[in-house]
C-alpha cells in the first residue's frame, strides 16, 4: 500500500467557538442588536508574547474557517493551505494566524441556520440581516476576546477582501497592514444580477418552503447547486474554462437528450452537488445579500478616499488578476487610487493569470511571491522575527 | 568599477535622509532599495510592467503597477519631498503634463533625460543624415520608445514655461562620474550626453 503523500503538510491547529455572552451583543448596521454572538474560528501558530504577530485572514463567501486544515464536513484539505505552512507567505512558525467563520455562515458562527436561544428552533429568515461591515465587527469582537489590541495584518480575497478594505475603515488604529486580493470596493450591478439569479435559484425550490426548510426537514438542495452552479462560472475566465473543458464530451456521441453530454455540464452539476453537502441555503441568500449591499463609499459621502483618511498608517497590498471578471482589475485600481488619495502607503499588483477570480485558490507562482514580499517587508517594520 | 549606474549614484547623492520619495518608473525597484539601503527614505514606486511590480513586491518596497502617464493624478499635492524620473519623461505620451504633476506631487523633482543637442547626436544626423544611435540613444529609430526627445536648452525652456526652477544640474556620461554642470552653458547643449536635473517650484508668490 502506498500513502499518498499530500502536497502541503496539515498545519497544526487549534479552535474553538467563542460565545459571546447576551449582554454583549453585535450592533449592526440596520440598526438592530444581535445577541448573542457566536464565532467559530481555527487559529495556527502561536501568539507571541507582545501579542503583535496576529493575523486575521477573512474568507469569501463559500469559504469558512478551515483554512489550512482538513474540512470537517468534506475532509478536504484547507481552502488556502498553498499559501500558510511552514515555510510559506503566512507562516505558522512566525505568525498567528486566525480565520473565524463569517457572520452569517453556517460553520459555527452565528448565522441563520443557527439555533435562536430565545425560542430554541433554527432562526431561518428571522436571523437579521447583515452586512459586511457587520462581518468586520463581528471579527474585531472576537479578535478583541481572543486579547489582540493590533493585528499585524488583515488578509482577504474576494469578499474577504472587501471585509479587509471594511477593517481599514473602520479600525484602522487596530491593524498594522492590510491585504486586499481580487476584491472590489463596492458591488456592481453584474455582481448583484448574478447574485440575485442564485437566490431566485434557491427561493424557487419548492424545499426551500418560505426559508423554513429546517423545521419541514428538507432541504432546497436543487436551487443551492443551481445558484452555486451559476455563480462558479463568475470564478473562470472564458479562456480557463475553454481550455479546461472545450467542447468535450462526457462520453462518445451525444445523447440527444439533456443529460450532461459536456463536460463542462458535468463539471457545473459536480460543482453544484458538493456544494449542497457543505452550505446552508439560507446562509448563501444572507451573505450574498451583504455583499450586494456593500459600497464602502457609500457610508463616506460617496467618496471612496474617505473611507480611509484614518488608515494613513496602514500598509496596503492590492492584488488582483488579469482575467478576473467577477472582481477586476480596474475595481482594485478604483481602491488602490482612493488610498493614494487618503496618503495611504499602498502597493498594487495584478497578477498575469488566464485563470479568473479563482487564481486566489490555485497554484499562482506572482501571488505567492507578491504576498511573501509583502509579508516580509511588513514584518521587518513591525519588528517581528 | 561600479555597477551602479551612474545617475543612480548622482540620484543618491541628492536625495536627503529620511525623506518620502516617489520613483516613478520604478523598474525592478534597484534605485528605490539603494535609497532605502543608503538613505533610510520613506519610498513608494510606481511601475507598469508586472515583472517590475512583482521584484519590487519581493524586495518588500511599495510599488503600485501604473502608468506615469496616466496615474500621477491619483496622487494627492505635497506627498513626497521628491519625485524621481530617470530617463523616462522622453518616452512620454504628455511629458508636459508629467513634469507638472511631478511637482505637484512632490516638493521637489528629479529627472533626467537624454540630450538631443549633444555633439554626436548633430553629427549623425549632419553627416550621415540617419537617426542617431548613441550611448545614449541606443536604439534605432524603428525601435526606441523614446517618442519625446529634446535637447538640454529645450528642456530649460519648458521649465521656464512652467515656472520650474533649476536647482542644480548635472551631466552623466556612461561610465564617468556626474559633472556639475551650468545647463544654460551654450557648450553644455554640445557636450552633455544625458542631463540630471532636481527641479522645484518658484514658490514666489505673485500678488
Amino acid at each position: 500500500m502506498t500513502k499518498s503523500v499530500p502536497a502541503f503538510p496539515e498545519v497544526e491547529t487549534k479552535g474553538g467557538i467563542w460565545r459571546f455572552p447576551a449582554d454583549q451583543p453585535l450592533r449592526l448596521d440596520s440598526g438592530a442588536e444581535f445577541a448573542p454572538l457566536e464565532m467559530a474560528y481555527q487559529t495556527y501558530g502561536v501568539l507571541n508574547e507582545s501579542r503583535s504577530n496576529a493575523i486575521l485572514v477573512c474568507h469569501a463567501l463559500t469559504g469558512d474557517q478551515h483554512m489550512a486544515s482538513t474540512h470537517p464536513v468534506t475532509g478536504k484539505p484547507g481552502w488556502w493551505n498553498r499559501v500558510v505552512g511552514p515555510g510559506l507567505p503566512l507562516d505558522p512558525d512566525r505568525y498567528f494566524i486566525i480565520c473565524a467563520n463569517v457572520l452569517g455562515g453556517c460553520m459555527g458562527s452565528s448565522g441563520p441556520a443557527s439555533i435562536n436561544p430565545q425560542t430554541g428552533e433554527v432562526y431561518g429568515l428571522s436571523f437579521p440581516m447583515i452586512t459586511i461591515g457587520d462581518m468586520a465587527r463581528a471579527q474585531a469582537m472576537l479578535i478583541g476576546a481572543l486579547g489582540i489590541d493590533t493585528l499585524f495584518a488583515v488578509i482577504g480575497a474576494s469578499m474577504g477582501g472587501m471585509q479587509v478594505l471594511q477593517w481599514a475603515a473602520d479600525f484602522p488604529e487596530r491593524i498594522f497592514s492590510a491585504v486586499c486580493i481580487g476584491a472590489a470596493p463596492r458591488h456592481s450591478a453584474q455582481n448583484i444580477a448574478f447574485h440575485e439569479v442564485g437566490r431566485q435559484a434557491i427561493m424557487a425550490d419548492p424545499d426551500w418552503r418560505g426559508g423554513a426548510y429546517v423545521q419541514a426537514g428538507v432541504r432546497p438542495e436543487k436551487g443551492l447547486a443551481v445558484a452555486r452552479m451559476a455563480a462558479h462560472i463568475t470564478y473562470l475566465s472564458e479562456t480557463a474554462l475553454q481550455r479546461k473543458f472545450g467542447r468535450e464530451l462526457q462520453s462518445d456521441g451525444l445523447s440527444w437528450g439533456f443529460n450532461a453530454d459536456f463536460q463542462v455540464e458535468s463539471y457545473l452539476r459536480h460543482q453544484g452537488a458538493s456544494f449542497v453537502d457543505r452550505f446552508d441555503a439560507n446562509s448563501y441568500l444572507y451573505i450574498t445579500r451583504a455583499l450586494d449591499y456593500f459600497d464602502l463609499a457609500s457610508e463616506h459621502e460617496g467618496v471612496l478616499a474617505k473611507a480611509f483618511q484614518l488608515a494613513r498608517d496602514v500598509r496596503f497590498c492590492v492584488l488582483s488578476f488579469s482575467s478576473d471578471w467577477l472582481y477586476a482589475t480596474s475595481e482594485s485600481r478604483d481602491i488602490v487610487r482612493a488610498l493614494n488619495a487618503a496618503g495611504c502607503r499602498a502597493s498594487f499588483a495584478e497578477i498575469q493569470t488566464d485563470k479568473g477570480h479563482d487564481a486566489i485558490f490555485l497554484e499562482e507562482p506572482a501571488l505567492d511571491s507578491a504576498l511573501r514580499g509583502f509579508m516580509a517587508s511588513a514584518a521587518e517594520r513591525r519588528g517581528l522575527k | 568599477m561600479s555597477l551602479v549606474r551612474e545617475d543612480f549614484r548622482e540620484i543618491i547623492r541628492l536625495v536627503a535622509p529620511g525623506s518620502r520619495v516617489l520613483d516613478v518608473g520604478c523598474g525592478e525597484g534597484e534605485l528605490l532599495e539603494m535609497l532605502t539601503r543608503e538613505k533610510q527614505i520613506d519610498g513608494q514606486g510606481l511601475e507598469i510592467s508586472s515583472a517590475g511590480v512583482s521584484a519590487c513586491l519581493a524586495r518588500g518596497l511599495a510599488v503600485v503597477q501604473g502608468d506615469g502617464d496616466r496615474d500621477l493624478d491619483q496622487f494627492p499635492s505635497d506627498a513626497f519631498d521628491y519625485a524621481i524620473l530617470s530617463k523616462t519623461l522622453q518616452q512620454m505620451r504628455d511629458p508636459r503634463h508629467v513634469l507638472s504633476e511631478l511637482l505637484r506631487i512632490a516638493d521637489q523633482a528629479v529627472v533626467s533625460v537624454p540630450n538631443f543637442g549633444h555633439w554626436r547626436v548633430r553629427w549623425a544626423l549632419l553627416a550621415r543624415g540617419r537617426m542617431p544611435e548613441t550611448k545614449a540613444l541606443p536604439d534605432p529609430w524603428w525601435a526606441t520608445a523614446n517618442i519625446h526627445l529634446c535637447t538640454l536648452h529645450d528642456f530649460i525652456a519648458l521649465c521656464d514655461d512652467l515656472d520650474v526652477r533649476i536647482e542644480a544640474c548635472a551631466a552623466l556620461s556612461e561610465g564617468q562620474p556626474a559633472r556639475p554642470i551650468n545647463p544654460k552653458h551654450p557648450v553644455e547643449n554640445w557636450r552633455a550626453e544625458t542631463a540630471l536635473f532636481l527641479l522645484s517650484r518658484k514658490t514666489s508668490i505673485r500678488v
